[in-house]
């Protein structure tokens, strides 16, 4: 543990930083080419175009897919055979974030809240976003990196229903906030669904759904069926992509669930755009690194 | 749906033809605006110091950089309009701007003052921005420079686009139509989830 060198995860750490903000994952270009197959509104299919076009000048050009930076959010899963000091991942992920932002360079989209002081950097209090878990039968430090703009983060919704209110109420709820969220987080892309848990742990079960890759079921089948469900039902309104009509609103429904409390129903939408950005690095204990998505 | 490319500055006639739905791209003269901007225009009475009529203008904070006298794009893309909303009605009425380019539209003052002055809202693909950085040709000034990166930006743009028309000189509204539309069909979304 000694001789491991954390100067790989400060370098994973910005560098999924700037892969995710550049090189969409292929799961998600798949999604967009499938939605634009079936799309027949000629508004919407140009929209599409438009799309389609973006993505390969960035991978041309190796250029910010939007200028929207995001703020920083990393979900690091440590194996239980992995040599690892907690503190020195946590400072390295917090220098990566900083190190990408000015080495780059791209835009910070980090500010206080209060003073609206932007530092530059991407990070500061509580920033970088990080979120830990463990894996049983692992040797490797593995970091999924995501840049959350906000113009889908700002349409996040959380509502604690009682179980009085039923499943059909979570359904509900999960339309209603598609259908006024418009063409603010840049549809169509992911809708993440929590249902279950704390109030905390709630929104945060919708932030894992988005970063699922799309398309991927929950292993639930009760579930997947309502994903399913739920995806007919967004792309039925007919809102289309960027909120101007079409056949396609949504790529995928995903939804992650806890065991709640005997009283509790709690339910939260938190939706991803079309850029649906995330970028990953697995690290061994001998420093080798592999990055993908 | 029709589809245009047109070059800016554009004349009321122009912009007359344009109608919800329609496709357009544009070569010429276009302005970037965004929050501050406006404020500084509006509420503190700064007259801009270049003529913006007929002009479109994006809403857009742009990374630049500048190397020595010159400004050059990093990377240019769209922001939400309906923070917007307050100031675009002057915008079109005192200044003569003919179309507003961002993502989500805005509201009745603005369409009404479209209809009244002849101007259009065109919505661009959000999250694109890699797109619009390279339809950008140049940065041909930056006045206000202190309020960098929200200053008026006058930039050279060459087929910019695609653009939805999605609030037009006649009174449509897109989003609106396309949000009722949505909201017509909801009974019966409800019914077959069995909400």
């Amino acid at each position: 543990m000694k001789d491991f060198d954390y100067r790989i995860v400060e370098e994973a750490a910005k560098q999924t930083y700037i892969r995710a903000l550049c090189d969409l994952p292929p799961d998600v270009r798949a999604a967009l080419k499938k939605a634009y197959d079936r799309e027949t509104k000629p508004t919407a299919r140009s929209v599409f175009e438009a799309i389609f076009r973006t993505i390969e000048i960035a991978d041309r050009d190796k250029t910010l897919i939007c200028q929207d930076t995001g703020l920083p959010i990393y979900k690091v899963k440590i194996g239980s055979a992995f040599p690892w000091n907690g503190a020195r991942i946590k400072k390295c992920l917090y220098e990566g974030a900083k190190r990408a932002t000015l080495e780059f360079p791209f835009r910070s989209s980090s500010t206080h809240p209060l003073t609206r002081v932007n530092p530059q950097t991407s990070v500061g209090v509580g920033l970088p976003v990080i979120y830990w878990d463990f894996q049983e039968d692992s040797d490797t430090l593995d970091i999924l990196m995501a840049p959350k703009g906000s113009g889908s983060e700002n349409m996040s919704k959380m509502q604690m229903f009682y179980p009085a209110h039923g499943v059909k109420a979570l359904k509900k709820f999960v339309l209603d906030a598609v259908v006024e969220s418009g063409a603010n987080p840049c549809p169509p892309g992911i809708i993440g669904v929590g249902i279950g848990g704390t109030a905390d742990l709630v929104v945060k079960l919708a932030k894992d759904a988005i970063l699922r890759p799309v398309g991927r079921r929950n292993p639930d089948p009760q579930i997947a069926a309502m994903e399913e469900e739920l995806e007919e039902a967004i792309n039925a309104t007919g809102r289309g992509p960027m909120g101007l009509g079409g056949d396609v609103s949504t790529l995928a429904v995903h939804i992650e669930m806890a065991y709640t409390h005997i009283t509790q129903n709690p339910v939260a939408v938190n939706t991803q755009c079309w850029p649906a950005r995330r970028a990953r690095a697995v690290i061994r204990p001998d420093g080798s690194v592999e990055y993908g998505y | 749906m029709a589809e245009y490319h047109l070059k800016s500055p554009f004349s009321e006639e122009e912009i007359r033809k344009l109608r919800a739905g329609d496709i357009v791209t544009f070569d010429g003269l276009l302005f970037g605006i965004r929050d501050l901007t406006q404020i500084y225009m509006f509420d503190q009475n700064h007259e801009p110091p270049v003529s913006l009529a007929g002009a479109p203008c994006i809403h857009t904070a742009p990374s630049l950089r500048k190397a020595g006298d010159k400004w050059e794009k990093i990377c240019v893309g769209t922001t939400t309009s309906t923070r917007m909303e307050r100031f675009t009605p002057e915008l079109i009425r005192r200044y003569g701007v003919r179309a507003i380019i961002g993502k989500g539209g805005l509201y009745q003052g603005s369409l009404d003052a479209m209809v009244k002055y002849g101007a259009v809202y065109l919505a661009i693909v959000g999250g694109s921005a890699a797109l619009e950085t390279r339809q950008i040709e140049e940065v041909e000034a930056v006045y206000w420079e202190h309020l960098h990166p929200e200053a008026l930006y006058q930039f050279r743009v060459k087929n910019f686009g695609p653009l939805t028309v999605a609030m037009d000189s006649h009174g449509r509204h897109l989003y609106e139509e396309v949000k009722a539309e949505a909201v017509r069909r909801l009974p019966e979304i409800y019914k077959k989830l069995g909400v």
